[in-house]
């Protein structure tokens, strides 16, 4: 350990060994058996359960808890996964408190829900660490189908088109499957590798060809995918970034906090990756909290979320908020950057702050500097590369129904569709259903 | 705080509160940790005969079923009697009771139906200062299989027999313990009473089989693959036991006869119950084996605390409060008339009543599309279910018709007179009920 959190600038190796392999620890610590036990019993097992209502995928969240409670966790994994292929996933990453969590009767009554997020991640780890997949595949069909993007979206309609006894081309621009959860969620959600391996179990149903390095508009074309293919899905997400429009954002030290979060899920060793002493995350989502989070967790002495409007407006959750929060990192509402400063190197943020009116957000003129030697951008992703023959709508490949595009044969789901929340949980919904309309048009069934 | 002093047929104890005959009383230092901890009272472990005495499984003696958190519901067991010399019993009592002069010390008594017998182990005990003896003929597995316990219990010539016998042979107080592996309690009782016992105690345990081992497809506790039926007790027979000791205080040729309340006691609330069903004290076993034996301290806090919110001065004021409402079916009120009442501020929505009603019931409860749960009271029969369903307590309740209104439900005005099946128009045997 040659820095520390005081060094000055960009710099890697600012903690020392053990403090890189706690602080990137489980999140929460898997539940053991009886923790289990326990939890599940607390199950009121309702009629017609708000959290079912509440889940994208309609789990069903009574029956799983009961099949945990009666000692058969494999059975309530497969309650799980037939809804949802990525439960695994999803019990680690979705934001159950504004989901189950949130409606279930003992939140609404104790304000202390069942943990269905952690019950969920109990019972499919149970299964997954078995090796076993619980789904096999129809008979063949003969028809084949093109899956652009091996994220959530794209994974979980190939695989329940492999289920529906089609082959699945499955094709994504990275090196790896698995999308954002691969590169784009917080490490300290996903642990020891689990996007990868949850991958690769997933591909254990059979039929699917995972074709990495292989981008849309580059590498593929849609007119050829519709050639070579009995029906399309397209799930790439959302490739692009945008842009601060503030002064000062070809600095060096600004980057975007995608490409920051992918590096540090991709490193070997995170004490190797350089991170300022000074770190401002720019934007509200989920993104801007695990690229703060994690900039801390790196080691950077001081971290600030910087959000133009106000905590409630906030898209990350109270939960999200609070885990920065602890962290130590700080939250500043209502204010928005408007020059980054620096001699060729980000040096601070100046940010001004602002009040929401009738005519939307406006700067107050009150203005203030955060030191920064690294600026993280948040502020959304953009589609990049969509096809010119799909309609767009809202920045969204535009859909109907089960994701059907403007363009007969072809499907998307997932960010790069419209419709919908921008969430793990909900691209793999739109995937499986898509893949359910796919089937259905195939074989008219 | 209200006097808990117990005079149970002539045997003072500081409180109504005593161990009974089961492993917690098998040694002398048990028992002394026992009284150190407040217990008012011990029925020390179930003596045998003098000579060798009897052995025990040496694999899982105990069986158990679990609720939530691995809360202990029921236990079962297979321990026979003492498996200790009687000499050394007998000793053990003797030191103890000399040491403890106000507590109660009771020898449970097991011995072969013979006369003799009987009269040879009561000449032992009779030294050892005690208070009484307790004749076991309950434990249901084992020492049944060799014509004692249970094997006397269930035929009530041998309970009168016996108590005759002891009563001969003693001027000590004689309590016969019941098993209720029998189909009328009051049968055994009665036999008891007429051979001239002064108290019967109830329930021992209940023939059971806990669970079974679904591998080695064995009932459990299993021992070298094989399993053994054992005798419930714990909470979850208190029903029964309750029961038992109602039918005991309510027969009429039985009334008056001093009942010592056994099953399931676990709290002073559950001991009150006992007592206001006609128990002049309670013993109590599982909960002991649950928790140590410290739990006293809260039987003995929460009883007190109790009696003194009902004004009580003695226990005395509490025992057979609750018989003269224990009654029969056919006796009961057939024009009172009530309705579930849900409390909406209280309701959480989980919707438990509804799918309990709607599955398994009378339809009588409504589920609106924003999860508003109501009763309709024109298929609401009163009973019960979505009340004993409910996770949150007091959210559903059950509220009386109103002599003069019409219930909806039979678009009959409710009557304000009392009256049953024994008069009703329906039943085929109306004109000779009285």
């Amino acid at each position: 350990m040659t820095n520390s959190p005081f060094t000055p600038g960009l710099a890697s190796g600012r903690l020392a060994a053990e403090d890189y392999a706690s602080n990137f620890g489980d999140l929460h610590d898997p539940l053991d058996d009886h923790e289990a036990l326990v939890a599940a019993d607390r199950c009121y097992f309702c009629h017609d359960a708000p959290c079912m209502t509440a889940c994208p995928t309609d789990i069903d969240i009574p029956l799983f808890i009961r099949q945990i409670a009666t000692g058969t966790p494999e059975a309530a994994a497969r309650t799980i996964l037939s809804q949802n292929i990525l439960g695994g996933m999803c019990a680690r990453v979705c934001p159950t408190e504004t989901l189950c969590e949130e409606v279930c009767v003992r939140e609404v009554a104790e304000g202390k829900p069942v943990i269905i997020g952690q019950l969920q991640r109990y019972a499919t780890d149970k299964l997954m660490e078995a090796g076993v997949h619980p789904f096999t595949r129809a008979a063949a069909t003969g028809k084949k189908v093109a899956v652009v993007g091996a994220g959530p979206a794209g994974l979980s309609c190939a695989h329940r088109l492999a289920m529906k006894g089609h082959d699945v081309d499955l094709y994504d621009a990275r090196p790896k499957g698995g999308g954002l959860n691969e590169y784009g969620i917080a490490a300290y959600k996903t642990v020891n590798g689990f996007a990868g391996a949850e991958v690769d179990w997933l591909m254990q149903i059979g039929g699917i060809t995972l074709h990495t390095g292989k981008a849309l508009g580059t590498d593929l074309s849609l007119n050829a995918l519709k050639a070579d293919y009995d029906a399309v899905f397209l799930g790439m997400g959302l490739g692009g970034v945008n842009a601060l429009r503030a002064e000062g954002e070809d600095k060096s030290g600004v980057s975007d906090a995608v490409d920051f979060i992918s590096d540090l899920r991709q490193s070997e060793d995170l004490s190797s990756l350089p991170v300022g002493r000074n770190v401002v995350v720019i934007g509200g989502g989920m993104t801007a909290v695990d690229a703060a989070v994690q900039s801390k967790l790196l080691g950077a002495e001081n971290v600030t979320i910087l959000y133009r409007r106000s905590r409630a407006e906030m898209p990350a959750s109270r939960f999200e908020q609070d885990l920065a929060a602890s962290k130590g990192v700080r939250l500043v509402f209502n204010a928005k950057p408007v020059r980054v400063t620096g001699n060729g190197a980000a040096q601070a943020v100046e940010a001004e702050y602002t009040v929401s009116g009738p005519d939307g957000l406006k700067g107050t003129g009150e203005t203030f500097t955060i030191p920064a030697d690294q600026v993280l951008k948040a502020i959304g992703q953009t589609l990049e590369g969509a096809p010119d023959a799909l309609t767009i709508e809202g920045g969204k490949i535009a859909v109907t129904g089960p994701g059907r595009t403007s363009v007969a044969g072809v499907w998307a789901g997932g960010d790069c569709a419209s419709g919908g929340e921008d969430l793990t949980v909900t691209a793999v919904a739109e995937g499986r259903d898509a893949a359910e309309d796919i089937h259905a048009s195939l074989t008219g069934a | 705080m209200a006097d808990l002093t117990t005079n149970f047929i002539g045997i003072k104890s500081p409180n109504p509160f005593w161990l009974a005959s089961a492993p917690p009383t098998d040694k002398e230092y048990n028992v002394r940790r026992a009284f150190e901890a407040g217990w008012g009272g011990v029925v020390w472990k179930t003596l045998g005969e003098e000579g060798p005495p009897v052995v025990n499984v040496n694999g899982p003696r105990y069986g158990a079923i679990w609720g939530a958190d691995r809360r202990l519901l029921g236990l079962n067991n297979i321990e026979l009697i003492t498996d200790r010399p009687l000499e050394v019993n007998l000793e053990e009592m003797t030191r103890v009771k000399k040491d403890y002069p106000d507590r109660a010390l009771i020898a449970s008594l097991m011995v072969p139906v013979n006369e003799d017998s009987w009269k040879a182990i009561l000449d032992r005990v009779i030294e050892t200062g005690c208070d009484g003896v307790e004749l076991n003929f309950g434990c249901p597995h084992g020492m049944s299989e060799r014509g004692m316990g249970s094997a006397v219990g269930q035929v009530p010539e041998y309970v009168g027999q016996v108590t005759e016998w002891c009563k001969k042979h003693s001027d000590l107080p004689v309590i016969v313990k019941l098993t209720p592996n029998i189909t009328d309690i009051r049968k055994p009782a009665q036999a008891a009473k007429d051979g001239g016992a002064d108290a019967v105690s109830l329930i021992n345990t209940i023939n059971s089989i806990t669970s079974v081992d679904l591998d080695l497809f064995a009932p459990e506790p299993t021992i070298d693959g094989k399993g053994a039926h054992g005798g419930y007790c714990g909470p979850a027979v208190k029903p029964i036991a309750l029961n038992m000791v109602a039918e005991i205080s309510r027969s009429p040729s039985l009334a008056g006869l001093p009942i010592s309340g056994i099953g399931g006691v676990t709290t002073w609330r559950d001991a009150a119950e006992f007592m206001a069903l006609g128990a002049g004290n309670v013993q109590v076993c599982t909960a002991a084996m649950t928790y140590g034996f410290k739990i006293v301290q809260e039987m003995i806090s929460g009883l007190s605390q109790y009696m003194d919110e009902k004004g009580f001065t003695s226990t005395s004021e509490l025992v057979g409060r609750a018989v003269p409402n224990c009654s029969d079916w056919q006796h009961l009120n057939l024009n009172y008339v009530s309705k579930a009442r849900i409390d909406q501020d209280a309701c959480i929505k989980c919707g438990r009543c509804y799918a309990a009603c709607e599955d398994t019931s009378h339809q009588a409860i409504t589920m609106s599309e924003d999860r508003v749960f109501d009763v309709d009271d024109s298929e609401c029969v009163a009973c019960n279910l979505c009340v004993n369903v409910c996770p949150v307590e007091g959210c559903i309740t059950m509220e009386q018709l109103a002599p003069g209104t019409v219930d909806e439900r039979t678009g009959k005005v409710v009557e304000k007179d009392y009256a049953n099946w024994t008069t009703h128009p329906n039943n085929p045997g109306s004109c000779a009920a009285e």
